[in-house]
């Protein structure tokens, strides 16, 4: 496994398909730079069309909000998007795809 | 209500479970497990299919299997990208493939031997791929669902291109017709296995399909997926290998022989044709590319370093 | 001049074949995924120009051949492709560089031949083309320069790859009659014509990329004559297999 500083950072991809729409989010992807993030989310996400805006945010600079105690799934996490990766314990897989 | 019955509600009303919403532990895991899984499944697809690419015998074959086989190194970053946002990384997703603790669909263990293969991947491979996929679009994991769509929306040319190899195949000179003939009888067995283990002995089964991360039973699918495609092997004039197929009147289904499920269990094992080099093949690609991935990183930070001293200077 | 014309095209799309042939063989084997993705990309881009250019080619020689019957029946005496492209991936970092000098080649070439009126038919392919190899030559620098100025690992094996390489790239800017035919007619300047600024270019990157510039005065050259590399044949001895075991069936 490489050092875990030199993983690439975790970049989210927001994707304005065509003129008058907003950017949608509409994946994640990892990159060393900001340069490669959005060369790579051309690849990866709009197949090269004309015309498509990408923008590309680094995941740790979003801030996202907490959800309140009135909804349903509360859970008074940080303000990060994703849960922190941790070397999680991934089970084996027993018998089935 | 405590948060695992407003969890469960929120099942029960087909809602979609988000990246920061409250989740059983369990829950979390089994996502994790599935999704990574399917994303190393699209990653090793690559290998039986990319196996054709230098050898694929025209111009216009050559893009399609390349295009389609990129299309499969986008499916696995979607998914990685839906795995990551249950707190799992990228590098530790890879590492579990690449140390043999995470699985991968058991069908890419087999060798692609004839360029007929390659249709009859499409065909059958994808074909219960998409059987399996197309209800996980209506998964109650938000991000695995939306990530779904975009695969299916894909994944449909993939399956056309792959019967138009069988079609042109079977209508073409004796030796090609002989060489589809010849994959289908490699293909068929291992494309049922791609359903899993019998409902009665499959293990995770019965939690996924209460929290809505499976749709429908092994079986069921794979019932299906027989129904659907052995009329499609007749017109291709072609024989399924199996003596034991038939049709059933009463039940409107076609009966099946038995599936030989110690074959099954020695390639999940690790014993299949290909599991060494399919695995090798990932480990020396990582291996090979720790030095750019490490360049890349340390250009990165010279230059943000250069960025922010030039800023301090001004 | 005529008959020379095919041969011009010819050049051309053996030089995008050729090189996607060699980058499809990434396939499975890039240093990340999202890379992967990138040169297949390539590859797929430089396939579409490859049979654009072997179609017009085949028609403007008249003798019934279409583009597979040119990539999959000719011997290697037979391609027309610099002898760069040919040569084996070898490491991402050889590739990429083997990359970056036919790409500011290509960007050159393509716009010569997109701003040309005198074969519609090449211009339009060569203005398809030219937005895609700007795309290449974008990344293929920006890949030279986080190798060159990356570790100090990267910096010396895209050192050796360059200082490799650079004997190949004469042959690029090499002229003959074909060539000067092809300059008479108003399609293309002389090769000779797109040094100056490729190696204005080629430095630029080389600079940002703290690498230095191979001194090499070494001319590996014939390829434009079906002269090749001792790799061309095994290549082609994978890629027309099929069409050779089976003649006469349809794909």
């Amino acid at each position: 496994m490489s050092a875990p500083n030199t993983e690439w950072p975790l970049w989210e991809v927001f994707v304005r398909s065509r003129q008058g729409l907003s950017h949608k989010h509409v994946g994640s992807l990892h990159a060393a730079d900001a340069t490669m993030a959005i060369s790579n989310a051309r690849d990866v996400y709009t197949r090269r069309q004309e015309g498509t805006s990408i923008w590309v945010v680094k995941a740790e600079d979003i801030t996202a909000s907490t959800p309140s105690e009135k909804d349903v799934l509360f859970d008074p996490a940080n303000d990060k998007v994703y849960r922190h990766p941790t070397f999680y314990d991934l089970p084996d897989e027993v018998k089935n795809m | 209500m405590d948060l695992n019955q407003r969890f469960e509600a929120y099942i029960a009303s087909d809602q979609k479970i988000e990246a920061k919403d409250w989740m059983p532990e369990a829950y979390r895991k089994t996502l994790i497990r599935q999704i990574s899984q399917h994303a190393h499944s699209e990653i090793i697809g690559m290998q039986p299919e990319g196996n054709w690419i230098t050898r694929a015998p025209s111009l216009k074959r050559k893009s399609i299997l390349l295009a389609k086989v990129q299309d499969e190194a986008g499916h696995g970053l979607y998914l990685y990208s839906a795995a990551e946002t249950l707190g799992v990384s990228r590098d530790e997703m890879l590492d579990a493939l690449h140390t043999g603790k995470a699985k991968y669909s058991s069908i890419f263990n087999y060798p692609t031997l004839t360029w007929a293969d390659m249709g009859a991947i499409g065909w059958l491979v994808d074909g219960a791929a998409i059987m399996n996929q197309v209800p996980l679009c209506k998964c109650s994991y938000g991000p695995y669902a939306r990530a779904m769509v975009r695969v299916c929306k894909e994944e449909s040319f993939h399956q056309r291109q792959g019967f138009q190899i069988m079609l042109n195949l079977s209508n073409g000179t004796p030796e090609q017709k002989e060489m589809a003939q010849d994959a289908l009888n490699r293909w068929w067995w291992p494309s049922l296995m791609m359903f899993g283990p019998n409902d009665a002995t499959s293990k995770h089964s019965e939690q996924n399909m209460r929290w809505k991360i499976k749709r429908f039973s092994n079986d069921e699918l794979r019932q299906r997926f027989v129904d659907m495609t052995v009329p499609q092997a007749e017109l291709l004039g072609l024989t399924v290998p199996d003596p034991d197929l038939k049709w059933n009147e009463a039940t409107g289904h076609y009966e099946f022989g038995p599936i030989d499920w110690s074959e099954f269990e020695q390639v999940v094992a690790g014993n299949g044709p290909c599991n060494r080099e399919r695995i090798e093949t990932r480990v020396t690609a990582h291996e090979n590319g720790a030095w750019v991935r490490d360049a890349a990183a340390a250009y990165a930070a010279k230059s943000a370093e250069r960025a922010s001293s030039q800023t301090t200077a001004a | 001049m005529a008959d020379q014309e095919h041969e011009w095209i010819l050049r051309l799309g053996d030089d995008a074949l050729v090189l996607a042939q060699r980058l499809s063989e990434w396939c499975s084997h890039g240093p990340a995924l999202e890379e992967d993705i990138a040169l297949s990309n390539i590859a797929l881009d430089l396939l579409g120009q490859a049979r654009a250019l072997l179609t017009l080619a085949g028609q403007r020689e008249g003798r019934g051949r279409d583009e597979d019957a040119l990539a999959y029946f000719r011997t290697d005496r037979e391609f027309r492709n610099a002898l760069l492209v040919e040569l084996p991936n070898g490491h991402f970092g050889d590739t990429i560089v083997r990359q970056m000098l036919f790409d500011q080649f290509a960007v050159l070439r393509y716009e010569a031949l997109a701003s040309q009126l005198v074969d519609l038919e090449l211009s339009a392919i060569a203005t398809k083309a030219l937005k895609e190899v700007r795309y290449h030559a974008a990344h293929s620098a920006r890949w030279v320069v986080r190798l060159g100025d990356g570790t100090e690992e990267s910096h010396r094996r895209v050192q050796e790859s360059l200082n490799v390489l650079w004997p190949y790239t004469a042959e690029l800017f090499e002229d003959d009659t074909v060539s000067q035919a092809c300059a008479e007619a108003g399609v293309l300047p002389l090769n000779a014509s797109f040094q100056e600024r490729w190696t204005e270019h080629v430095k630029g990157i080389l600079n940002e990329a703290t690498l230095a510039c191979p001194e090499s005065s070494a001319l590996l050259t014939g390829g434009r004559s079906g002269r090749h590399t001792e790799h061309l044949s095994f290549m082609l001895a994978e890629m027309q297999v099929l069409q050779r075991t089976y003649p006469g069936a349809e794909w």
